[in-house]
C-alpha cells in the first residue's frame, strides 16, 4: 500500500465517450488509474492489473496504467464515476467538491473493476 | 438520396465552440464529420440514444409516452418542497431561459455545471474582477501564452491551432514561431510536452507560486525562498521577466486551479497577478470552460436572475450563495427532495456521496443519451440534440455567442419544448 | 375601443403644448384624434400627462452589462424582489436583471430604451437580453469606430467602401445607430495604450479625428435616422474639455441629412473637466455649454453623477483600467477582436470627495447652462454616473434651487471653489424637463414621428404622474417630485396600460428598432467591400463569416426602419 496524492481530470478518450458512457470504451477510458513506471513497479503492478485506490471518502478498483508524465507520488484517474467514488466531498465553501489533490493509498489487488451499472447501483439503499 | 455537405457547423461539445465543421448528410443521416476533433466528431456522429421516455416502476425503467413522462415530472416537481434543477450546460440558451422560468415557478434551486467546474473561477472574479478578451485577441496579438492547470491537447483539442498556441494572427503571422508557450501543471500533460516551457508545481501549491510571482513582480525577489511549490526561484524570475517583457500575454486557467487546494483563492491570486502585470504590459486571463454552453448558462442565469449559478428561488427572489446553494452543497446535506438533471450527467460527475442522496429522491432526467444518471432516474425523458437536431444560441468560453445549427431532423422533442410542457402542467397542478 | 385619458394637464413640447388641460385619445397602439366609445376612460383629474419617456443612452443589455452582473452579486442583492402574479423575480441596484430593467423604466414612465454600446461580435447577446426585457421598445447603438475595417478604409480615404461596410454591419448586428467610443484609443488598448484625438492609432496610422469625421460623413450619406453618437477621447481626464470641444468642432462643416444634429455627444459630464491634475480638477461645464449654445450641429446628454455605489462600464477599456489604478476596486476587461473592448469597475461617488462632488456639480450645471432643452438630454449614462433610478432626484435638482442648496450643504467645499452650481439660479420648468426626457431624445434619435410626442399618429406611449402642475410649486415640492416620478399613476405603452398606481399590470414584449440602410450609398460598393471583409474573417476573426450576422430569430418583435 503506497500513499499518494490523487488528481482527476479530462482525457481525450474520456471526452470521446462523453455521450457514450454505457459502453465498454467509456469504462476502458475512465476506470483506470495512471501512475509512473516506478510507482507501478513499487506496488508490484503492471499495466492492466487492477489496483485499489482508497481515500477517506471511499475506495474503488480500477485498472493500472502507465503515464511517465506523472511525478512520483501522484496518481491520475480520469473524471467519471470511478474517480468520483473516492474524491473529497468537502465543497470548500464554494460548492465545488475536491476533485484534485486528495490523499489516497494505492495497492495492487485481485478484485475486479465494478461495471458501471453495479457501481451506480451501489449508491442505492438496499 | 442526395449527399449534402453542411458547412460552418458549430460543434456542440466543448467551450471552444469551433464553427468551421463540415457535416456530411446522406438520406437525412449524418455519415461523416470533417475538421472536428475526435471529441466533437464523436458527438456529432452520434451514439446510442435513449429510445423512448421511461418511468421507473418496481425498480425497473418502463417505456411510456412523452405525455406520461411529462405528467409524472410535473407531479414530482409540484409536490417537491426543495427541488433542484441541475445541468443546463450541454444545451442551448433558449432552453436555459425556459429552465429559469420553471425554477422561479416552483421555487427551485437551479444550478449549472460551473459548480463542479469553473464555479471557483466565477467566485474569484467576484472578488477581483476579470481581465480578459475574446479568443481572436489571443490569435492576433498574443506573444506569450500560459496554460495553467489545463490541458487543451486533451480537453479542448483544437484550441491551440484555432486560437492560441499555433494560430496565425495579424500581428503574429508566424503562429507558433511568434509566441512562447508555458505550461504550468502538476504533471507533464500532452500539452506540456509540446510547450516551450513546462513548469511543474507540487499539487496544491499554485497559490504560493502565484504569490511568489507577484512578489518578484513587485521587486521583492529577495524574500522569495529558493523553491516555491517545487519550482526553483530562478525559473520564477525567468517567468516574470517573460511576462513583463511580452507585448500581449494571456493565462488560460483550468480546473487544476478550481479543483485543488485553495479553489477560488487560486483564482483571486492569479487575477491579481494579471492585474498587476498590466502596469507593465498588456495581460489577460481566460478560463478554459468545459461544456460547450456552460458559459451561456452563466450568462442566461445572470441576466434573468442576477447571478451566474447556484441560484435558489425558495424565497421567491433569487438568492445566491455557492457553498450553501450549489448542487453538491444541497445534495451532500441531504436537503433536496426532488431533482431534475438536464443536459449534464451528475451520475458520472458528482461525488458518490451526492449520488447516494440522488438515489433516495425522485429524479427526473432529460437528456439525449443514457448515462449513469439514467441508472438512478425515476423519470427519463429523451430530448433532441441541441446543435445537431435543434438550432439555438451557445456562448463560447470567451463570451462570444454563436447560433448553433440544426443539421438533421428528429422525432425527439427539444429540451425547450419538454420544459415548456412541464411548466404548463406544473402551473395547472399548482393552481 | 381604445382609451380616453381625460382632464390631464398635458405637456407635449413637440406640439408646443405646455400645460394645457386636454384629452388624449388612443386607438390600438396609436394616438388618435378622438375615440368615440372608449373601452377605458382614465380620468387624470388635473394630473401631469406626458409622452412616455425616451432613454437614449443607457447600458442595459449585452456582454458588458452581464459581465457586471456576474462580477457584482453584491449589487444584485440590493434590488431583489420576489416574483409576483405578473412579474418575474428582480435583482440589482446599478445592474438590474432584464426583468427589473423593463419594469423599473415602465414604472418611471419610460417606454423607449436604447442600449448605448453593442460590440458587433457580441450583438446576438444584446438582442437575447432584449427578448427578456419586457415592456419598453428598444434599440442598440453599434460600436464601429475601433474596427479594423473602419480604420483601414479611413486610412485609405475610401468612404465608399466604408459606407458599404457600415450598412452591412447594421444588417448583420441589427443596429439602430453608429456608436463611437474613444476612437482609436480602444484599439491602442489592445497593447495597453491609449490615444487622444490627434494621436495616430498604433499600426493603423489614422487619428481619432479622422475616424470621427469619416463616420460622420458616412452617417449622413446613408441618411441614418440618428447622427453619430460619440463618447469622446480622454473621458474622465482633468482638462479634457479641450478634447471635447475639438471633437465638436471637427464635424462642424458636415451637413446633416435631416433636421437634427450632426453629432450627439454623450455623457458630457465626464468630458467637461478643467485643470491639469486631480488637485486642480474643476468644472468646465460653462465652456461646453457656451459652445452648445452657439452651435446647432451638436446635441449632448448629461451622464449626471449622483452619490452612490454604482458600477461603471464602457467600451472604453483604457479608461476603466486607469480608474482601477486609482480605486483598486475589482476590474473586468473584455477586448473584442478586430472591433472594440470594454471595462467594468465598481465606483462609489462620495459627496465628501472633492473630485466626485465636482463631477456631481458638472452634470447639473450642464443642464442648467445649456439654454435650449432640445439640445440636452437627461441621462446618467446608466449605470456609470448612477443608476437611472436617480432621474427623479436629478429632476428635482434641476427644478428646485432650494433642493440644490440643501444638497450643497453636504458636499465637499471644493464645489464652491471649482464648480459653478452654487452660482446658478435657473430652475427648469415642466416644459423643459419633458423636452429633455421625451421630445429631445426622440428628435435626436430620429424618432420624432412616433416617440416623445402625443401628436395624432404617434405611438400611444403615455405617462401620467400624480402631480398637479397647475397647483404645484416644484421649487418647494422637490421631495414630492422625487417620490411621484418614481412611480407613475399610469403608464400606457403601445396603447396598453402597463402600470397603474405604480404597479405593473401588464408585461407586453417591447419591439426592437433597427435601421436598414437601403440607399445607393449603402450598396454601391458592397461586393468590393465584402471581398475585404471575407479576407478579414478568413485570416483574423475566430468566427466564420457565415456564423456572424444576427439571425432574424433574435428579433421576435422587430421594427425595421429603412434609411437612404
Amino acid at each position: 500500500m503506497r500513499k499518494v496524492i490523487l488528481i482527476t481530470g479530462r482525457t481525450i478518450d474520456q471526452g470521446k465517450n462523453l455521450e457514450n458512457k454505457m459502453s465498454d470504451e467509456y469504462l476502458d477510458a475512465v476506470a483506470r488509474c495512471e501512475m509512473n513506471e516506478s510507482l507501478l513497479s513499487e506496488i508490484g503492478a503492471t499495466e492492466g492489473d487492477t489496483v485499489r485506490v482508497k481515500t477517506e471518502f471511499g475506495d474503488v478498483v480500477v485498472r493500472a496504467a502507465k503515464d511517465d508524465g506523472l511525478p512520483d507520488g501522484l496518481v491520475f484517474i480520469p473524471m467519471g464515476p470511478w474517480a468520483n467514488a473516492v474524491v473529497d466531498t468537502d465543497t470548500g465553501g464554494v460548492g465545488t467538491p475536491g476533485f484534485k489533490g486528495v490523499e489516497a493509498t494505492v495497492e495492487r489487488t485481485d478484485a475486479p473493476v465494478l461495471p458501471l451499472k453495479e457501481l451506480i447501483a451501489s449508491y442505492k439503499e438496499a | 438520396m442526395a449527399t449534402e455537405t453542411v458547412t460552418d457547423v458549430i460543434c456542440p461539445l466543448c467551450g471552444s465552440l469551433c464553427d468551421d465543421i463540415e457535416v456530411i448528410v446522406e438520406a437525412g443521416r449524418i455519415t461523416n464529420v470533417k475538421k472536428a476533433c475526435p471529441l466533437g466528431k464523436s458527438k456529432i456522429m452520434g451514439h446510442g440514444r435513449i429510445r423512448a421516455p421511461m418511468v421507473r416502476e418496481g425498480g425497473e425503467l418502463r417505456e411510456v409516452s412523452y405525455d406520461v413522462a411529462i405528467e409524472r415530472s410535473a407531479e414530482i416537481l409540484s409536490d417537491a418542497k426543495r427541488p433542484l434543477l441541475y445541468g443546463w450546460s450541454s444545451l442551448i440558451c433558449e432552453a436555459q431561459r425556459k429552465g429559469v422560468e420553471l425554477a422561479e415557478e416552483i421555487g427551485a434551486l437551479i444550478d449549472n455545471t460551473a459548480s463542479v467546474c469553473h464555479g471557483p473561477t466565477v467566485i474569484g472574479v467576484q472578488g477581483k474582477g476579470s481581465p480578459g478578451c475574446t479568443l481572436g485577441e489571443v490569435k492576433n496579438r498574443a506573444d506569450l501564452v500560459v496554460f495553467w492547470g489545463c490541458n487543451p491537447a486533451e480537453a479542448h483539442p483544437r484550441h491551440r491551432a484555432r486560437y492560441s498556441h499555433a494560430a496565425k494572427g495579424f500581428f503574429r503571422p508566424g503562429g507558433k514561431k511568434d509566441r512562447k508557450v508555458y505550461v504550468v501543471d502538476v504533471r507533464e500533460t500532452k500539452t506540456a510536452k509540446v510547450a516551450d516551457e513546462f513548469i511543474r508545481v507540487e499539487p496544491g501549491y499554485d497559490y504560493m507560486v502565484f504569490s511568489a510571482l507577484r512578489t518578484i513582480l513587485a521587486g521583492h525577489e529577495d524574500v522569495v525562498p529558493d523553491t516555491v511549490g517545487g519550482v526553483e526561484k530562478s525559473k520564477l524570475i525567468e517567468m516574470v521577466d517573460a511576462m513583463k517583457s511580452c507585448e500581449f500575454g494571456i493565462i488560460f486557467g483550468g480546473m487544476g486551479l478550481t479543483h485543488s487546494r485553495g479553489r477560488y483563492k487560486n483564482l483571486e491570486n492569479v487575477i491579481s497577478l494579471v492585474d498587476e502585470l498590466n502596469a507593465h504590459t498588456k495581460f489577460t486571463l481566460m478560463p478554459m470552460r468545459g461544456h460547450y454552453n456552460v458559459t451561456g448558462s452563466g450568462h442566461t442565469f445572470a441576466w434573468l436572475t442576477g447571478y451566474p449559478f447556484a441560484v435558489d428561488f425558495s424565497r421567491g427572489y433569487a438568492w445566491y450563495n455557492p457553498g450553501e446553494t450549489a448542487a453538491n452543497d444541497v445534495l451532500l446535506r441531504g436537503e433536496v427532495d426532488a431533482m431534475m438533471a438536464i443536459a449534464a450527467d451528475p451520475g458520472a460527475h458528482f461525488p458518490g456521496e451526492s449520488l447516494r442522496h440522488m438515489a433516495k429522491i425522485p429524479l427526473i432526467q432529460i437528456d439525449p443519451y443514457p448515462n449513469p444518471t439514467t441508472e438512478l432516474a425515476d423519470v427519463v425523458i429523451p430530448s433532441a440534440i441541441s446543435g445537431v437536431e435543434v438550432a439555438g444560441t451557445a456562448y463560447r468560453m470567451d463570451g462570444v455567442p454563436i447560433r448553433t445549427r440544426k443539421i438533421v431532423d428528429t422525432d425527439y422533442l427539444s429540451d425547450e419544448e419538454i420544459l415548456e410542457r412541464i411548466l404548463t402542467r406544473v402551473r395547472e397542478l399548482r393552481r | 375601443m381604445g382609451i380616453l385619458i381625460k382632464n390631464g394637464v398635458v405637456y407635449d413640447p413637440a406640439q408646443g403644448i405646455y400645460g394645457e388641460k386636454m384629452d388624449i385619445s388612443i386607438d390600438g397602439d396609436k394616438i388618435v384624434e378622438d375615440v368615440s366609445s372608449p373601452e377605458r376612460v382614465i380620468d387624470a383629474e388635473g394630473r401631469l400627462v406626458v409622452p412616455g419617456g425616451v432613454e437614449l443612452h443607457s447600458h442595459i443589455a449585452g456582454g458588458k452589462v452581464n459581465a457586471g452582473r456576474i462580477m457584482r452579486p453584491e449589487d444584485g442583492r440590493k434590488g431583489r424582489a420576489p416574483r409576483g402574479r405578473l412579474t418575474r423575480a428582480c435583482s440589482g441596484f446599478s445592474i438590474l436583471n432584464t426583468f427589473s430593467t423593463g419594469y423599473t423604466y415602465a414604472r418611471m414612465g419610460y417606454t423607449t430604451t436604447f442600449e448605448a454600446a453593442m460590440p458587433p461580435l457580441l450583438a446576438r447577446h444584446t438582442h437575447e437580453e432584449f427578448e427578456d426585457m419586457p415592456i419598453t421598445d428598444k434599440g442598440a447603438l453599434v460600436l464601429l469606430d475601433n474596427n479594423w475595417m473602419t480604420m483601414e478604409y479611413v486610412k485609405a480615404g475610401d468612404l465608399d467602401r466604408l459606407a458599404a461596410y457600415v450598412s452591412w454591419m447594421f444588417g448583420a448586428t441589427k443596429a439602430y445607430g453608429i456608436k463611437i467610443v474613444n476612437p482609436g484609443g480602444v484599439e491602442a488598448w489592445g497593447w495597453g495604450k491609449n490615444c487622444s484625438i490627434n494621436d495616430p492609432v498604433p499600426h493603423f496610422d489614422v487619428t481619432p479625428k479622422e475616424i470621427i469625421r469619416a463616420l460622420a460623413k458616412v452617417n449622413e450619406e446613408l441618411k441614418l435616422p440618428h447622427s453619430i453618437h460619440i463618447h469622446c477621447n480622454d473621458l474622465g481626464h482633468p482638462g479634457n474639455f479641450e478634447t471635447t470641444l475639438e471633437t465638436y468642432e471637427a464635424v462642424k462643416d458636415i451637413t446633416a441629412s435631416s433636421d437634427r444634429q450632426v453629432m450627439h455627444a454623450t455623457h458630457t459630464q465626464f468630458h467637461a473637466y478643467g485643470g491639469s491634475s486631480w488637485k486642480d480638477f474643476e468644472s468646465k461645464a460653462d465652456a461646453i455649454a457656451d459652445y452648445v449654445n452657439k452651435n446647432d450641429h451638436i446635441t449632448i446628454d448629461l451622464g449626471a453623477v449622483m452619490f452612490c455605489d454604482t458600477t461603471t462600464m464602457t467600451a472604453d477599456g483604457p479608461m476603466e483600467y486607469s480608474l482601477h489604478t486609482l480605486s483598486r476596486r475589482k476590474w473586468s476587461n473584455h477586448d473584442v477582436e478586430l472591433e472594440t473592448g470594454s471595462g467594468i469597475i465598481p465606483v462609489a461617488y462620495s459627496p465628501k470627495v472633492p473630485v466626485n462632488a465636482i463631477q456631481w456639480a458638472v452634470g447639473i450645471e450642464l443642464a442648467l447652462l445649456i439654454e435650449d432643452p432640445w439640445k440636452v438630454v437627461l441621462t446618467t449614462d446608466h449605470p456609470n454616473g448612477c443608476p437611472f433610478t436617480f432621474y427623479p432626484e436629478i429632476i428635482a435638482l434641476l427644478m428646485s434651487k432650494p433642493k440644490r442648496e440643501e444638497m450643497l450643504k453636504g458636499v465637499s467645499d471644493a464645489v464652491g471653489r471649482r464648480a459653478l452650481i452654487a452660482t446658478i439660479d435657473r430652475e427648469l420648468t415642466w416644459g423643459e424637463i419633458i423636452t429633455m426626457t421625451r421630445s429631445a431624445p426622440a428628435k435626436i434619435l430620429g424618432l420624432s414621428e412616433s416617440k416623445g410626442t402625443l401628436r395624432v399618429g404617434a405611438d400611444a406611449d403615455v405617462a401620467i404622474y400624480d402631480i398637479m402642475p397647475e397647483s404645484f410649486d416644484p421649487a418647494k415640492g422637490y421631495r414630492e417630485i422625487e417620490e411621484k416620478l418614481m412611480r407613475t399613476f399610469y403608464t400606457v405603452k403601445g396603447g396598453e396600460v402597463v402600470v397603474k398606481d405604480g404597479e405593473i399590470v401588464a408585461t407586453p414584449p417591447g419591439r426592437t428598432y433597427w435601421v436598414n440602410p437601403v440607399g445607393e450609398r449603402a450598396h454601391a460598393m458592397r461586393e468590393e467591400m465584402l471581398k475585404d471583409l471575407e479576407a478579414k474573417f478568413d485570416a483574423y476573426y475566430t468566427v466564420s463569416m457565415a456564423n456572424y450576422p444576427v439571425q432574424d430569430e433574435y428579433l421576435s418583435h422587430p421594427l425595421e426602419i429603412r434609411a437612404g
